[in-house]
């Protein structure tokens, strides 16, 4: 465990993605059977077992230590896991009779079968064996709680390469694995033959667009690409499969391979044939798509009861298809899975399932006013459900994980202002000599006259030359330095104007404007533009109310917006 | 015959801890006529005083940092020496903190008041080791007066940096370390796990670690970073002023892995909002266990907590049934904090 507990704890700080390679590569090599494999497991977000309550970690605290310095403690660490696992005061334990700290095995195991009231015990004899960072690691991994930074397709890479493996490989065989994966391992290390996969209904690792820039557009052809509307609903993966007696079954999964099919019990019977869909599920009535905010109503729900079903009945709008019975289509082009999956739903003939229909267009402006009015270009009646345009290369694979040039999503009103940037602070890692953190800020009428208000903080969107610029800027028009804060000038005729695109905006009564932005990023430096004529607070406030129009409440299947 | 109460003896005043019946302050923030200075870190060794009574170490550092005139006069004193002054006799003890690093023991009658400056009762190469002085009162700082700050073994922090210097031999390591102190038990600390490669300096540090050097502490062969071609610093450890791993200068190392030896490093956000890649919790500073357990070996019934955690400190002396207060001095930092941005190189 504190082997493993190291690895999170060089991890959490290491920015570079090469580097985190190295550093979980190393880890692999090095460490046996099966700890890595639950280590692998827990990267990758595999391992299930009840989480531990933070009130559990808080009375185990509260027996060992005085609340005070507790107290005290926690108001300067800022974090439950840490403040404890830091100032947990070891039992005192006869010399001789120290047991040997943890392995991940054994806590993994352990967890897996321990019931609710022997985890406080056993909780604390694991406290007492491990230093510092185990310690940490423990009680992350325990209140499920371990954020480090790193995604299940870079632990998956770095296990790939254990055996010279392409990282794809071992995304085609997840599903039909389980930690701690003794046999990718052995497959990985050339011990044993390449692991089969027999799951009936297994979920494929999901395939993800590229947000597309106005830029990007003049290198690329029409010719070469499908455009579909892009619906906003939730993305799934429906899967049926025969199990060995002939059975059918069939599953609804997540876009992060989460089985959801118990809350659409209704979907089920519609699948029926076996094969593996990528698509949208939507709220339908009377035949047309209903808005994002009906079928979060349907999503909020614990219990799928029938009046439930009746009220919000669900439909999958498909997009691609994956597996056509026993077939595997991921490697063919995008262009002949369009041509089986309208084979594929036809046969099914299902009122519950129908096919994302294409937008046809010869050139990016005839896409452009498509765009701009889906209902008279083919989304009719259901252009209010249309979030933008989907473009998918006619010749590409299908592939796990966000490819470069092979889908890109083109989404109607993107976000954008002109503000002023003001304030300036070192980034952090490869990034620590620059000021690569912005604060900036709109106009807005006070009892001072006009002044800048904050309304977001950005810290990516510009190229690195982009970045030395601004570094330069910053250093050459620095007005204070707080520590690491640098101001920097921002005068109606002096000061840089950054453009800002962002996601949406919400009410914030903690932000001075009463706005906050989502993922805002610098899209464009405006040297051309004086301070003055940036945007003003009014503009954002107009924005956010159209924003509230809008649903805002985002679900965990749709993690990053649907 | 009066009673001479602890703060008839030692009072803390705005230029710092007084002893009127002795005529002087212990590690003054402002010119005094007579100042006694436990240590060279420049929050407690300041210039400008008349006379000044320390070490030879704190003397010589003194005259690196400020040149010949920081102080109208000087009178070294040697560790176990007694000396009398108005009232009081003073005794300066090992503080373990940096080399030439006392505690100041001030006996006035049958009282006896230690303050011990800043210290440590951690092992460390470049140093005469912390001494325990018994005593009535005891003056103690609190920069890591919080059960969170648990030092743990310096050699293991060293061991975590030579094996990343293993996994990633094409990067350069740069550590941030305090120069005076930090830097040389660092190095020292390498040297004791076997590294025995050339450690490369920061211009800031070499005037400093040359003193170590000429103090008999060995710490190998050493480089200036000044100079050097990007790519023979690859696979190579450098030490630098903290400040000065995220700026412009540390642009002439290979894909560097910015590491910081400190005692903050053992909490995450502190470590992280520096920046830092390599948290090294290395700290001249007694960590909580280490502060408790010397209180408590004192036999002190009274405990005056300076700069740092005050609270949880006085909290928990109190719980033991201790007397203890805060003093309220300003002026001292953690060396870290207050060391000034190091301008020779920052420009080049
Ligand atoms: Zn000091
Ligand atoms: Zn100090």
């Amino acid at each position: 465990m504190n082997r493993f507990a190291e690895l999170l704890d060089r991890l959490a700080y290491e920015p570079g993605r090469n580097n985190k390679l190295r550093l979980l590569q190393g880890y692999f090599r090095e460490v046996g059977d099966p700890d890595r494999g639950y280590a692998l497991a827990a990267l990758t977000g595999a391992l299930s077992f009840k989480h531990a309550k933070p009130v559990l970690i808080r009375d185990l605290i509260a027996s060992r230590t005085d609340e005070v310095l507790f107290g005290l403690s926690y108001d300067y660490v800022g974090d439950l896991s840490e403040t404890v696992a830091l100032m947990w005061p070891k039992a005192v334990l006869p010399a001789h009779n120290n047991p040997p700290p943890p392995t991940l095995t054994e806590v993994v195991t352990t967890l897996r079968t321990l019931g609710k009231t022997e985890l406080p015990k056993q909780l604390e004899r694991w406290l007492d064996e491990l230093d510092e960072t185990g310690r940490w690691a423990l009680l992350k991994l325990v209140t499920g709680a371990m954020r480090i930074g790193i995604s299940a397709r870079l632990a998956k890479t770095a296990a790939a390469a254990l055996g010279d493996k392409d990282p794809h490989e071992v995304e085609l065989l997840w599903p039909g694995l389980s930690p701690p994966y003794l046999d990718l391992f052995a497959w990985l290390e050339g011990r044993a033959e390449k692991p089969v996969n027999r799951d009936p209904a297994p979920f494929r690792p999901v395939m993800l667009a590229h947000a597309i820039e106005d830029s990007d557009f003049a290198s690329l052809d029409p010719a070469d690409y499908i455009a579909e509307w892009k619906w906003d609903g939730i993305r799934v993966q429906a899967v049926a499969g025969r199990d060995e007696h002939g059975q059918i079954t069939a599953r609804l999964y997540s876009r992060t391979g989460e089985d959801i099919t118990g809350s659409f019990p209704d979907l089920v019977p519609s699948l029926r044939l076996p094969g593996a869909i990528d698509g949208e599920l939507l709220i339908l009535r009377e035949g047309r798509v209903q808005s994002f905010n009906v079928l979060q109503q349907r999503l909020n729900r614990k219990i799928v009861s029938p009046k439930l079903i009746k009220d919000f009945p669900i439909h999958l709008r498909a997009y691609d298809l994956l597996g056509d019975d026993e077939n595997d289509l991921r490697e063919l082009p995008f262009a002949e899975r369009r041509e089986r999956l309208e084979t594929f739903i036809g046969k099914l003939d299902d009122p519950r399932l129908d096919l994302s229909p294409t937008i046809p267009f010869a050139s990016w402006d005839a896409l452009t006013a498509a765009r701009a009015d889906p209902a008279s270009a083919g989304a009719g009646e259901d252009a209010d459900a249309v979030e933008g345009v989907m473009l998918k290369r006619r010749d590409a694979p299908y592939l796990p994980g966000r490819p470069k040039g092979q889908w890109w999503k083109w989404k109607r009103d993107p976000h954008i202002i002109d503000a002023v940037l003001m304030y300036a602070q070192r980034g952090h890692g490869k990034r620590s000599s620059y000021y690569s953190d912005y604060t900036f800020g709109v106009w807005t009428e006070t009892d001072n006259g006009e002044e800048l208000v904050p309304v977001g903080k950005a810290y990516f969107g510009f190229t690195d030359e982009e970045l030395l610029q601004i570094d330069r800027f910053v250093r050459r028009n620095t007005t204070e330095k707080f520590g690491p804060v640098r101001h920097v000038v921002h005068e109606g005729d002096k000061g840089l104007v950054l453009e800002v695109a962002f996601e949406g905006l919400q009410r914030s009564p903690r932000h001075k404007s009463g706005v906050a932005m989502r993922f805002p990023r610098i899209s464009r430096l405006r040297w051309d533009k004086p301070p003055r004529e940036a945007d003003r607070l009014e503009t954002l406030e107009k924005m956010l109310k159209a924003d509230e129009s809008l649903p805002t409440i985002k679900v965990a299947a749709s993690a990053d917006g649907h | 015959m009066t009673i001479m109460r602890p703060q008839d003896i030692l009072l803390p005043t705005a230029d710092g801890l007084c002893c009127k019946p002795g005529g002087f302050h212990i590690d003054p923030i402002r010119p005094v006529e007579r100042a006694l200075i436990t240590h060279g870190h420049s929050d407690h060794a300041r210039a400008g005083h008349g006379a000044v009574l320390a070490t030879q170490e704190t003397l010589d550092m003194m005259r690196l940092r400020y040149g010949e005139n920081f102080a109208g006069s000087t009178q070294v004193i040697s560790y176990g020496e007694e000396l009398r002054l108005g009232d009081v006799k003073v005794k300066f003890r090992p503080a373990g903190h940096v080399l030439g690093s006392a505690q100041i023991a001030v006996t006035a009658k049958d009282t006896c008041i230690v303050a011990s400056g800043d210290y440590k009762d951690a092992p460390d190469p470049t140093c005469a080791p912390f001494e325990l002085v018994p005593c009535d009162v005891f003056i103690t700082e609190a920069t890591f007066g919080l059960p969170v700050f648990r030092h743990g073994d310096a050699a293991l922090e060293v061991k975590k940096l030579l094996a990343s210097v293993a996994l990633f031999p094409e990067r350069a390591h740069l550590v941030g370390a305090y120069s005076l102190g930090k830097a040389q038990r660092v190095i020292a600390l390498l040297r004791k796990a076997g590294y025995d490669a050339p450690i490369y300096l920061h211009g800031a540090m070499e005037k400093i670690t040359a003193y170590y050097q000429s103090r008999g502490i060995d710490l190998g062969e050493l480089r200036p970073a000044m100079g050097m071609k990007k790519a023979a610093l690859a696979g190579t450890i450098t030490l630098a002023p903290p400040s000065a791993t995220s700026d412009i200068w540390a642009r002439r190392f290979p894909d560097p892995v910015t590491a910081f030896a400190s005692g903050w490093m053992r909490v995450r956000a502190r470590a992280r909002q520096g920046g830092v890649e390599l948290p090294l919790v290395i700290s001249d500073h007694a960590d909580w266990d280490g502060l408790t357990a010397t209180i408590a070996a004192t036999g002190a019934g009274e405990i005056w907590v300076t700069h740092g955690q005050e609270d949880a400190l006085v909290h928990w002396c109190k719980t033991q049934g201790l007397r203890a207060r805060p003093l309220d001095l300003v002026g001292y930092g953690d060396e870290e904090e207050s060391e000034p941005q190091p301008r020779s190189e920052a420009e080049a």
